[in-house]
């Protein structure tokens, strides 16, 4: 997407993975590699992005998301402003671009924003003035960049390599920003087969135009997975006619020990979290040695570094 | 006032004639075609030298935001950018502020509309109370007032009871339905065509099934009722189908489609660029290709441009918040003439879809320079390039997705009832 | 223009001499990537030293960040050892502005508060602009603005210093 990219093809916004060359993605799991050691450090922090201003702009709460954001920001020594626009009194209030303006006039040097309309992270992208970057941290059902990064490096570090994998996403995929950018970056990765499983009711109109294989029984699908990546399901899908239930759901598309031995032996799982135990994930394999639930969080913040990091340099 | 339009191109649809001719214009009337009138002195005379003279252009649906919506245009002004546009008759869909539902409100409307230069206005009365979809309108008292038609515009009739019972009292006197086909329950909170593309951006979806699903309630109700009905805005490739089907089982049924749907499809919302937000939907590409062919063939009756003028606050946001509907009424003209060209299609034939063919859907003189007809003449040169920009619209609404793109046809003059009320500064 | 440069590793081995008589046997030999690493893996097998050797990246302590963005080939830091209260000898191939050293000085004083930090480089070039000299060094040789003076490894891990 050429918005996101400076003329000579370096990073200018993170938006979206879909259309993002290998080499960026490779460029950002690679400098994320590095920024592991400074978690590990008494003094958790590099100079980098000294002086820099960066602001949380989340129209959609989170405080999960917003706070790796902000060690990662903190840990590049930045100055991190949050703006919950959402808790302010901002019903029909001021507009996204006067509040984007506004803080631009504050010497704003990147915007990390969060909202619940897909598009919204492109829209204040092309309004911004040139000096400014933009990072996605979630946009409606559109895209969760930083997440599918690091979703990326977690299966990297525990498999090596992309060209060997089959990866399945399971759930709610219809709803899901973080799946389709898992799918954006496993595709321009080279993972040969990607499967998406769900009920036909989760699943989005004409997915598999976006490189995968759909599945509807979930056994079938997860016969010989080296990756097994699970989805929130929210509580609004049953009261939206999508699902009866949550119990039935996890009938068929929860995973348990039982279905996760149909993968292969050293299949990992994976959950961009936050679980739902008992609903898509049993704890037996939350919590068990297949399991990379854990470490997927810290990767979170390095991933983040990089993405800042790159992004301020260029 | 005389006027002589001298050796323009006339193409006129209705009486079959594409030639070099003369027009002679007296009296609000057409009043010779090639031959001089005895006793014909011009008090102005056109040359129109390499131009095209047709009857003036009916574009079937062109919100005026007058009453209630000021802020986004103004009567006066999307007026006169029709004129501007070669219009010279219109059909106002009701979706003002009150909506059109009461005889005092459409003869006010009229009358302002009277005063001011530019096109005939021919308002569609709401079919029911507020728009609601509850309780019927007095049809009877507003075709008294001047409404043409009876539409609900956007605006859900999900009570099927309710749209039998409309059509049955509309079959009562005759009066002209014109529905837009879209299942209420089907399209709630879509905001694009669900597609590979929405499903891609993660817009949420009005599938081509919205679309079907009422057309088929709305053909069996208008079997059973005898019902004329005419249907707006059709955009799905197996709706098209469905109507064709449908007239060649004897139903009397017309159709329309939007300018912007010829040329735009899904594809273009890459970028979630909320210019490209448009009820109903832009489609895949081979909606938007079996829209293409059905003009030709016959299918589709008429090309409209919806025109709908936004304010840009209401753009300038996130593409699912944003307003739907794109501004116009200017552009019917360059958008039917480049459809021809790209299909290899007779300018005789791309005119009849914005003339001749709408005034008969609309049931009000006009479309055609037959001696004895109402003045309304458009004389524009098919082969001016020009760029759409705010400058160069005058409508209030810039809110097109054709913004900065190069348009092939301009008109230079539009006349209404033997009036010249646009030229165009050359 | 020069006559040819010294040899890379006879150049080192007199470094070595020039460190031992004043080099405490707990002193930690830290060297900067790339040629400082090639550098300090040769002292310290030559000092016989029996502290870990260190290494260090220093991309994300460069001054010029903003005009020249990230290095694309940032290679992790490895300090194996606590560097509080001890005496480290940092080492570097080339010594110039002493941007590079003040960089390197700054990450180590993230990993901790050492009691002393002396500094060996292989060559010093002049063009100094910060109030930085070496306690210890090969050759002093002062490069004209436009050329480079560069340590390079050979296929046989061979070093070598060129001009450019």
């Amino acid at each position: 997407m050429n918005l996101q990219l400076t003329p000579d093809g370096r990073l200018r916004h993170l938006l979206t993975l879909d259309g993002l060359p290998r080499a960026i993605l490779t460029q950002i799991l690679d400098t994320a590699e590095s920024f592991m050691d400074v978690g590990e450090r008494e003094v958790k922090k590099v100079p980098l992005l000294r002086g820099k201003s960066i602001f949380n702009l989340f129209f959609e709460p989170s405080t999960r998301t917003r706070t790796t954001f902000e060690i990662a920001a903190k840990r590049l020594s930045a100055d991190v402003v949050n703006l919950n626009i959402a808790t302010s009194s901002q019903t029909k209030g001021e507009a996204i671009l006067d509040t984007v303006d506004n803080l631009a006039a504050m010497h704003a040097d990147m915007f990390i924003v969060r909202h619940s309309q897909s598009g919204a992270a492109h829209f204040i992208a092309r309004h911004v003035a040139p000096h400014i970057s933009v990072v996605n941290a979630g946009d409606g059902r559109h895209a969760h960049p930083t997440q599918g990064l690091l979703d990326m490096f977690t299966i990297r570090r525990f498999k090596g390599d992309f060209h060997n994998l089959t990866v399945a996403i399971v759930g709610d995929v219809l709803h899901s920003r973080v799946a389709r950018s898992q799918i954006h970056a496993l595709t321009t990765l080279g993972v040969p087969e990607v499967r998406v499983i769900g009920p036909k009711t989760l699943l989005p109109t004409g997915v598999e135009q976006m490189g995968v294989k759909v599945f509807h029984d979930m056994e079938a699908g997860l016969h010989g997975c080296d990756v097994v990546i699970m989805l929130r399901l929210q509580n609004e899908r049953m009261k939206g006619a999508l699902l009866p239930s949550a119990q039935e759901y996890f009938k068929f598309f929860g995973l348990t020990a039982e279905k996760l031995a149909l993968a292969r032996p050293d299949a990992i799982v994976m959950h961009p979290g936050p679980m739902n135990r008992g609903v898509e994930i049993d704890s037996e394999v939350a919590d068990g040695p297949q399991s990379v639930i854990l470490p997927q969080v810290t990767y979170g913040i390095a991933v983040r570094m990089a993405v800042m990091a790159l992004l301020a340099g260029n | 006032m005389k006027i002589h339009i001298k050796h323009g191109r006339v193409i006129d649809p209705m009486n079959a004639r594409d030639e070099i001719a003369d027009v002679f214009v007296a009296a609000g009337k057409i009043v010779g075609n090639g031959h001089s009138p005895a006793d014909f002195h011009a008090n102005r005379t056109l040359d129109a030298s390499g131009l095209i003279v047709c009857p003036g252009l009916i574009d079937l649906s062109v919100r005026l935001r007058e009453p209630g919506f000021e802020y986004k245009a103004t009567l006066e002004s999307e007026m006169l950018a029709a004129a501007a546009g070669g219009i010279t008759s219109l059909a106002c869909p009701p979706d003002t502020d009150p909506p059109l539902d009461e005889p005092g409100l459409v003869e006010m409307l009229k009358f302002r509309a009277k005063n001011l230069p530019g096109p005939r206005v021919y308002p569609i009365g709401a079919l029911t109370q507020k728009l609601d979809g509850k309780m019927l309108t007095e049809m009877a008292e507003l075709t008294e007032a001047g409404c043409r038609a009876f539409t609900q515009a956007d605006a859900p009739l999900a009570d099927t009871q309710v749209l039998l019972n409309a059509m049955k009292y509309a079959a009562t006197f005759g009066f002209s339905l014109w529905l837009r086909p879209q299942d209420v329950f089907l399209s709630r909170g879509g905001v694009a065509h669900d597609g590979a593309v929405a499903s891609r951006l993660g817009l949420p979806g009005i599938p081509a099934l919205a679309e079907t699903v009422a057309l088929a309630t709305i053909l069996q109700l208008a079997r059973e009722t005898g019902a004329r009905i005419h249907i707006a805005r059709l955009s799905t490739r197996d709706g098209i189908a469905m109507v064709r089907a449908a007239k060649a089982q004897g139903l009397s049924i017309t159709c329309d489609v939007a300018s912007t749907h010829v040329h735009l499809s899904e594809i273009d919302l890459i970028g979630f660029d909320s210019h490209l937000h448009l009820v109903p939907p832009l489609r895949s590409l081979r909606d938007r290709d079996a829209i293409r062919e059905a003009l030709r063939d016959g299918s589709i009756d008429a090309l409209c441009s919806d025109h709908t003028p936004v304010d840009e606050d209401e753009k300038q946001v996130p593409f699912g918040e944003s307003a739907p509907g794109a501004s116009g009424v200017e552009l019917l003209l360059p958008l039917t003439l480049k459809w021809a060209r790209e299909m290899g299609v007779p300018l005789i034939q791309a005119i009849d879809l914005i003339s001749w063919k709408p005034a008969q859907i609309l049931g009000v003189p006009g479309g055609n320079l037959s001696i004895g007809s109402c003045a309304d003449i458009c004389i524009f040169d098919e082969s001016t390039e020009w760029i759409v920009t705010s400058k160069t619209l005058a409508s209030q609404g810039d809110n097109t997705p054709f913004l900065n793109h190069p348009m092939q046809g301009r008109v230079r003059y539009t006349l209404i009832d033997g009036h010249i009320d646009f030229e165009s500064p050359h | 223009m020069h006559a040819s440069l010294p040899d890379a590793n006879t150049l080192i081995a007199q470094l070595a001499n020039a460190i031992a008589p004043s080099l405490a046997p707990d002193t930690f030999i830290v060297g900067i990537h790339t040629g400082g690493v090639w550098v300090a893996e040769r002292l310290h097998a030559l000092l016989k030293c029996a502290m870990p050797l260190g290494t260090l990246d220093i991309s994300f302590y460069r001054d010029d960040f903003s005009r020249i963005g990230l290095h694309p080939q940032v290679k992790p830091s490895t300090l194996p050892f606590d560097l509080e209260g001890r005496d480290i000898l940092l080492v570097d191939d080339v010594l110039h502005s002493g941007r590079t050293v003040r960089a390197a000085m700054n990450e180590l004083f993230d990993y901790g508060r050492p009691a002393s930090i002396r500094l060996a480089v292989l060559v010093d070039r002049g063009g100094h602009e910060l109030p930085i000299r070496p306690d210890f060094v090969g050759l002093t040789l002062a490069v004209p603005k436009h050329q480079n003076i560069n340590l390079s490894r050979l296929d046989d891990g061979h070093l070598t210093l060129s001009l450019a």
